[in-house]
């Protein structure tokens, strides 16, 4: 495990592209960054010219060793932080980054269970990390993902996680506008829809869960239902600030 | 360059440093939701001399209750000011309790832990809170009932909460094993693992 680090380091952003028309990757080249598991996050802090300082947690789409770090950010509509991130950080700019945080979703290469992974929109990026960290090592489980997102166009990474199909299969759910000629209605993830989409209970996965609070309240419910042990499902929820 | 210019600057004294407001109410959790039905639930408090003290959900809304209105800050850097909360006070279940030991450890439904000193719980700054907001508290917010400790760091104040189990040593819980701090002072940012060395001060 590496162990996390708790000062502040100065990040550059070195690399940004949009994902959605509301959402942006951000790749900041951190000096002395110690390298990431995947499911990890980062507390990200920005400090107006007079002071005020504003810090926000996200999680990393990155992983592994290097100095850099790559975060996919959502605007909140009402937020401080995400607009300015989205819409406003530009190429050489700074921020500070404190690093990496949380041991518990996460994501390691030796684990022999096979891996279920489910999101709910944004809350693909640390899933995205793990699909990575699984792409890159030699001894590994079966994975699979299932991204459940409101319209085709709110996909983040939707190029990348098509060139895993044949490692890790992604299963498209659509909530609000299927494609056209799409064969499932949109709607909300059903107890049927994760029975019929996700590894079954028997090949005893681990699940990793993450994307918004009533999402990952659902999802998790009716996963137990399913039959899986509370104890192999791992959530991580965001929303409301 | 982009310059930060920050919307939400606060002088309001009750903001820890690194603290946010914000109106709602996240959650933080690491697993699904427990469902548990108050028949089943039981409280207790564990000490070393073998001794369990329990009290069953009838028993425990029996006991005085306080309201409590407090501000509470959580790690991932949001704080919400003035919730209200009624629950028994911790100082109201350890008067029927005898121990010698300093530490506990809180237990909840679905397994997960963390760690508190005793003086940390007692003293009128820790309660077994059951209504947020003048209703029963939600599942998803720790409901039938958790622990309060509005003083430190919100996942000090475990969801779902089923009992107390003295300890020798500040022995770290399942949060506390995962990186968050042995203790968790938002006044002093005791946020991440700082029982460990910190390399960059």
């Amino acid at each position: 495990m590496i162990p996390a680090s708790f000062g502040w380091r100065s990040g550059t952003l070195s690399g940004a592209r949009r994902l959605t028309p509301s959402a942006r990757s951000l790749t900041f080249r951190v000096p002395g960054w110690p390298g990431n598991e995947a499911g990890q996050h980062v507390d990200v802090r920005l400090t107006a010219p007079d002071g005020y300082r504003a810090v926000r947690s996200y999680s990393m789409a990155s992983v592994g060793d290097g100095d850099e770090v790559e975060l996919a950010v959502a605007r909140l509509p009402d937020g401080e932080v995400s607009p300015f991130l989205v819409d406003e950080l530009e190429l050489g700019d700074r921020v500070e980054l404190r690093g990496p945080l949380g041991g518990f979703f996460v994501w390691r290469s030796g684990q022999a269970q096979c891996t279920q992974l489910i999101a709910g929109g944004s809350g693909v990026v640390p899933l995205v990390a793990m699909v990575r960290a699984h792409a890159a090592a030699d001894d590994r489980a079966p994975m699979q993902l299932l991204y459940s997102l409101r319209t085709p166009a709110d996909a983040f990474y939707a190029d990348e996680l098509g060139g895993f199909t044949a490692t890790v299969p992604t299963t498209w759910h659509y909530t609000r506008t299927p494609p056209p000629g799409g064969d499932r209605p949109a709607g909300r993830l059903t107890e049927h829809d994760l029975r019929e989409q996700t590894l079954p209970v028997e090949n005893e996965p681990l699940i990793y869960v993450c994307g918004p609070t009533g999402f990952v309240e659902a999802v998790s419910h009716q996963l137990v239902s399913l039959g899986h042990a509370a104890a192999s499902v791992r959530t991580e929820r965001f929303g409301g600030v | 360059m982009a310059v930060f210019g920050g919307r939400r600057r606060s002088d309001d004294p009750a903001l820890p440093p690194g603290q946010h407001l914000t109106e709602s109410f996240p959650v933080l959790s690491a697993g699904p939701t427990p469902v548990i039905n108050t028949h089943d639930w039981e409280f207790f408090i564990h000490t070393e001399d073998r001794q369990t003290h329990r009290w069953n959900w009838t028993e425990f809304l029996e006991l005085p209750a306080e309201d409590v209105s407090t501000d509470i800050h959580c790690v991932t850097s949001w704080s919400k000011l003035g919730t209200s909360w009624r629950g028994v006070s911790l100082d109201t279940l350890f008067a029927q309790v005898t121990t010698q030991l300093d530490y506990v450890m809180a237990h909840s439904f679905g397994g997960y832990t963390t760690n508190l000193p005793l003086t940390d719980i007692l003293g009128g700054r820790a309660w077994i809170a059951y209504e947020y907001d003048g209703a029963p508290l939600d599942p998803e917010h720790g409901g039938p009932a958790r622990l309060l400790v509005p003083h430190l760091y919100f996942w000090k104040s475990a969801k779902w909460v089923r009992g107390l189990v003295m300890q020798h040593d500040d022995k770290p819980g399942f949060w506390e094993e995962n990186g968050y701090h042995l203790h968790g002072d938002p006044w002093r940012e005791e946020r991440y693992g700082a029982w460990r060395e910190d390399p960059y001060g």
